[in-house]
């Protein structure tokens, strides 16, 4: 059964993708590899990952400076995240909408519904997020 | 957002297309973070010296393309006017002088100094450092400015009690064109109270424990101000130097992500742990132990398993001329192991006074070298076959293994050197 999460859209917009759930907020530069959009941080939960083409689904953003940038570049090399569905705003995140202008969507109360590989609707909209999940 | 007369004419156009880009962004961009009117500021730091990296991406070197699409995020190529503000060059990717030890060629090396040479037409201070403030960017207390590199606004804001959030390419890029930055965030006195604080029961006394300090309390805080006291921070130690606060912001801002921090008798905002708090009570309070510092160290440790070091990076955030001058004395009449290069990374202004004092020399003829303008970590290189590092610098400790791949150690200074003298890293 498809589930309907409500919360608040943030950048308007919709977009569907696999969704991938980071349990650690993500770094920008030294965070991911703009060419395939690893997580290469070290020590990170889910290192190893890529965020190309997923809806990522992180407590927020964090680390250095470089994290629009990087996130920029990973855009115009095809690595990016179609949607964002996050925790917390700062001034690295909110400086990497702007740029990335990808749906974006925060204050889902059950968050933790989202598990990585689930299908997501994101509607920036109307700030919600379904989920259409396999079996 | 509420936007003033000047502001609706950039963002009509009045100005040309790179001021209303600049602004629209800045309007974007500052509504995602609530910002409800956008503030004047005279003082930002960006990087917008363009390499290969992004060269490739968009199949031209021209420096006025590469400008117009990562720094203003544009499709088109627009002609860009003088820059309204006063904007500085943070650190880049490559030594102008010394590009050839970075692997560089030489038409790429020429790229670089056109992208350099278009910011300094349109009215850039090419200081080309993480550490502006130690080259004569040294903004007043309670200036309002736009600075990029984590490691310069924990500093501005916490040290000199300047206001900044941290910006990014594209956002500082948008400061320096208009003269304007959202007013929101670490600009509001609101927001630059402590919520965290830190009973610190470890003694903290040499430049390699602010660092390990630093990195464990961004580890503790994330994104909160914390307020620093205990024990470990009185006695024999005194204050910290210029150079520990460095280290310490640097390394807080790579584990978490602190903007800014308070140490009360050395910060100047808050004379005394209630008055960080601003007279709350803090949301959260952690406790520094030697347990702590020991799993810091080994955290800081953890991609390193070989002990034949390749590779010694000192000067992260660059090194001030103290620093410089340590790794001198150390080296002073000694020669490196065969097998392991040390490369100093210190602002090019400190760099000229460390070849007039003799520093530079003395390290060169123990076989290493000094450079300016660029680290490993920002330009991606090191030395040829460079498999395991060693620095003195959590911060670098944490982002070159990731960046690049290979192992490091972290340790002090002179544990630093010595390795680079005996080509290992001393057993445990």
């Amino acid at each position: 059964m498809p589930e309907l999460l409500r919360g608040r859209g943030v950048v308007a917009g919709r977009a569907s993708g696999p969704a991938l759930v980071c349990t650690a907020p993500v770094s920008g530069w030294g965070g991911i590899d703009p060419a395939t959009g690893t997580i290469v941080e070290n020590g990170h939960p889910q290192h190893g990952r890529s965020v190309a083409g997923t809806v990522l689904v992180v407590p927020g953003a964090k680390g250095s400076s470089g994290w629009s940038g990087q996130f920029h570049l990973a855009k115009l090399l095809g690595t990016a995240p179609l949607a964002i569905v996050f925790g917390h705003m700062n001034s690295k995140l909110a400086l990497g909408l702007a740029v990335l202008r990808v749906p974006a969507v925060t204050g889902l109360a059950t968050a933790g519904a989202i598990r990585t590989g689930d299908g997501l609707e994101v509607d920036g909209t109307a700030g919600t997020v379904l989920i259409r999940r396999e079996g | 957002m509420q936007l003033s007369p000047a502001d609706e004419r950039m963002l009509a156009g009045d100005h040309g297309p790179a001021v209303a880009a600049a602004l629209d962004l800045l309007v974007r961009y500052g509504d995602l973070m609530g910002a409800e009117r956008l503030v004047d500021t005279d003082n930002v730091c960006g990087a917008n010296i363009f390499g290969p990296r992004h060269a490739r991406v968009l199949g031209t070197t021209d420096p006025a393309a590469l400008f117009s699409r990562f720094s203003l995020d544009l499709d088109a190529t627009v002609d860009v006017p003088p820059f309204r503000a006063h904007s500085c060059q943070l650190i880049g990717p490559r030594d102008r002088d010394r590009w050839d030890l970075q692997g560089i060629t030489p038409d790429d090396a020429a790229a670089m100094d056109d992208s350099e040479r278009y910011l300094a037409e349109k009215g850039v201070d090419l200081l080309s450092t993480c550490t502006p403030y130690q080259v004569g960017n040294v903004p007043r207390y309670g200036e309002h400015c736009a600075w990029m590199e984590s490691s310069a606004v924990v500093y501005i804001n916490s040290v000199l009690g300047a206001r900044t959030n941290t910006e990014g390419r594209e956002s500082s890029a948008a400061s320096m064109l208009t003269g304007r930055t959202p007013y929101c965030g670490y600009h509001l006195d609101a927001h630059r109270r402590a919520t965290h604080l830190v009973d610190v029961r470890h003694p903290v006394r040499t430049t390699e424990d602010w660092n390990v300090l630093g990195y464990w309390v961004g580890r503790q805080v994330q994104d909160a101000v914390p307020v620093l006291t205990g024990p470990g921070l009185t006695g024999a130690t005194g204050v910290p130097t210029p150079v520990q606060l460095k280290q310490f912001g640097a390394a807080a801002a790579s584990s978490g992500d602190v903007e800014m921090f308070h140490l009360p008798g050395v910060t100047p905002e808050a004379r005394t742990v209630p008055e960080a708090l601003g007279g709350r009570e803090p949301a959260a309070v952690s406790v520094y132990d030697a347990g702590a510092r020991a799993a810091t160290v080994a955290s800081l440790c953890r991609t390193a398993t070989d002990r034949d070091v390749d590779f010694v990076m000192i000067g992260c955030p660059h090194a001030s001329l103290e620093q410089v001058r340590e790794v001198a004395r150390l080296l002073e009449g000694r020669r490196l192991a065969d097998s392991t290069a040390l490369w100093v990374f210190t602002p090019r202004a400190l760099r000229t006074v460390a070849e007039r004092s003799g520093y530079v020399a003395a390290i060169e003829k123990a076989g290493a070298r000094v450079l300016s303008d660029t680290c490993p970590a920002i330009g991606q290189f090191l030395p040829p076959g460079t498999r395991v590092f060693a620095t003195d610098s959590a911060k670098q400790a944490h982002y070159l293994p990731a960046i690049m791949g290979v192992q490091g150690w972290f340790g002090s200074v002179r544990t630093c050197v010595t390795a680079a003298l005996d080509g290992r890293w001393p057993d445990a």
